[in-house]
């Protein structure tokens, strides 16, 4: 059990101090400082995977059956893992002796540089399953080709967490096929979440200056140059899952650069709750 | 909902190359699902190479109200045992 200081004792901030004591260990190389780019993408690989883990884990203890529990809980688990390596490196990169929990911890919500989609709420079953479809089939082709990056740290954290999202991948795409050709209800469901979340997928391939930045070095490939094979696999299962693909229209944007709705606020709130009130606490 | 699905037996062999052993069961609507939960459900450390899964309508099983005529025979045989040899000492640990 965590054995968190008692609030009521008047020693926060003696450890607000140990806090940044901890947490400024400004001794360390920053080799990498001067790259702000790097850092921002690094945080937008991150914290896609903090904040669409975090929405995945509110699934546990709340699933239709024990055994999608389970799956849900292991990928919510993949995914923060991800972010640990991904947020670590931004803090490693940044230099400033902010590490991946300081970063997880202790930004707000502008900070943040998640997209859109994987912030919304999870609605109903059909929701949650089709977001994680949307996101991994992108969030596949993305580490597929970072697997080349020119950063030999991208491409290793690419590796490992390639293996875990091509299993999220299939399982999200085989359900979204199930459901979709399944019964009349859960078929309404699933078309009615495609049209609630296809105006959020649009994002996942908009190029701005850091990633035209991370293509020039080679760190990166554009977001744009990812679409291609996101349609073709997006088109596919959804004509499996005899669900219409919607018409291409207006899209909602700015997660990537700290623009979020309403709903991060409410994660973060959550989320962040215990290192704000009592910072440093561990166990 | 789960109460819907069919009931699965779940078969892993682990790491080092031993046989396929039961570890539980759960609900999955087919074997392809089965195998997937069972992933999730039954490796989640580290435990297995392979899974097998069998639906548990198709095992049959022995009847516990015939364990006496089953095993009890057997009870009185100790020549069925291999106790009576001596092992030479350079054979080791059998």
């Amino acid at each position: 059990m965590p054995s968190l200081p008692d609030m009521t004792t008047p020693n926060l901030d003696a450890l607000a101090g140990q806090a940044l004591a901890q947490g400024g260990h400004a001794q360390v190389p920053a080799p990498d400082a001067g790259q702000p780019q790097f850092v921002e993408f690094l945080q937008r690989m991150g914290d896609n995977c903090l904040i669409l883990g975090h929405r995945v884990s509110e699934w546990c203890g709340h699933s239709p059956a024990l055994e999608e529990d389970i799956a849900l809980a292991n990928q919510a688990l993949d995914l923060i893992g991800q972010c640990q390596l991904w947020l670590g490196l931004a803090g490693e990169v940044e230099g400033r002796g902010r590490d991946a929990d300081a970063l997880a911890y202790l930004r707000d919500a502008g900070a943040f540089r998640n997209l859109l989609l994987v912030e919304l709420p999870n609605g109903d079953f059909g929701v949650t399953l089709m977001r994680q479809f949307l996101f991994d089939a992108f969030h596949i082709e993305m580490l597929r080709a970072l697997r080349t990056s020119a950063d030999p740290r991208v491409a290793e954290i690419a590796a490992k967490a390639e293996k875990e999202v091509a299993y999220h991948l299939e399982r999200s795409a085989d359900l979204v096929i199930r459901l979709g050709d399944g019964t009349d209800e859960s078929h309404r469901r699933m078309q009615a979440a495609l049209a609630k979340l296809w105006p959020y997928t649009g994002e996942m391939f908009l190029d701005d200056a850091v990633d035209q930045a991370m293509a020039d070095a080679g760190v990166a490939p554009l977001p744009s140059a990812l679409k291609a094979a996101w349609d073709r696999t997006v088109a596919s299962v959804l004509d499996e899952a005899t669900l219409a693909l919607p018409a291409d229209g207006w899209h909602h944007k700015g997660g990537k650069n700290g623009i979020h709705t309403e709903h991060l606020g409410y994660i973060l709130a959550q989320m962040q709750f215990l290192q704000r009130a009592y910072p440093g606490a561990k166990w | 909902m789960s109460s819907e699905w069919p009931l699965w037996e779940i078969f892993i062999r682990g790491q080092h190359g031993l046989n396929h052993r039961h570890v539980g069961s759960l609900h999955a609507p087919d074997a392809e699902m089965a195998i997937r939960n069972a992933r999730d459900v039954y490796t989640r450390r580290n435990e297995g190479v392979s899974i097998w899964v069998v639906r548990s309508n198709d095992i049959t099983a022995s009847s516990p109200s015939e364990k006496g005529p089953l095993y009890d025979p057997s009870n009185s045989k100790v020549y069925r045992h291999p106790t009576f040899y001596d092992i030479p000492d350079e054979v080791g640990h059998m």
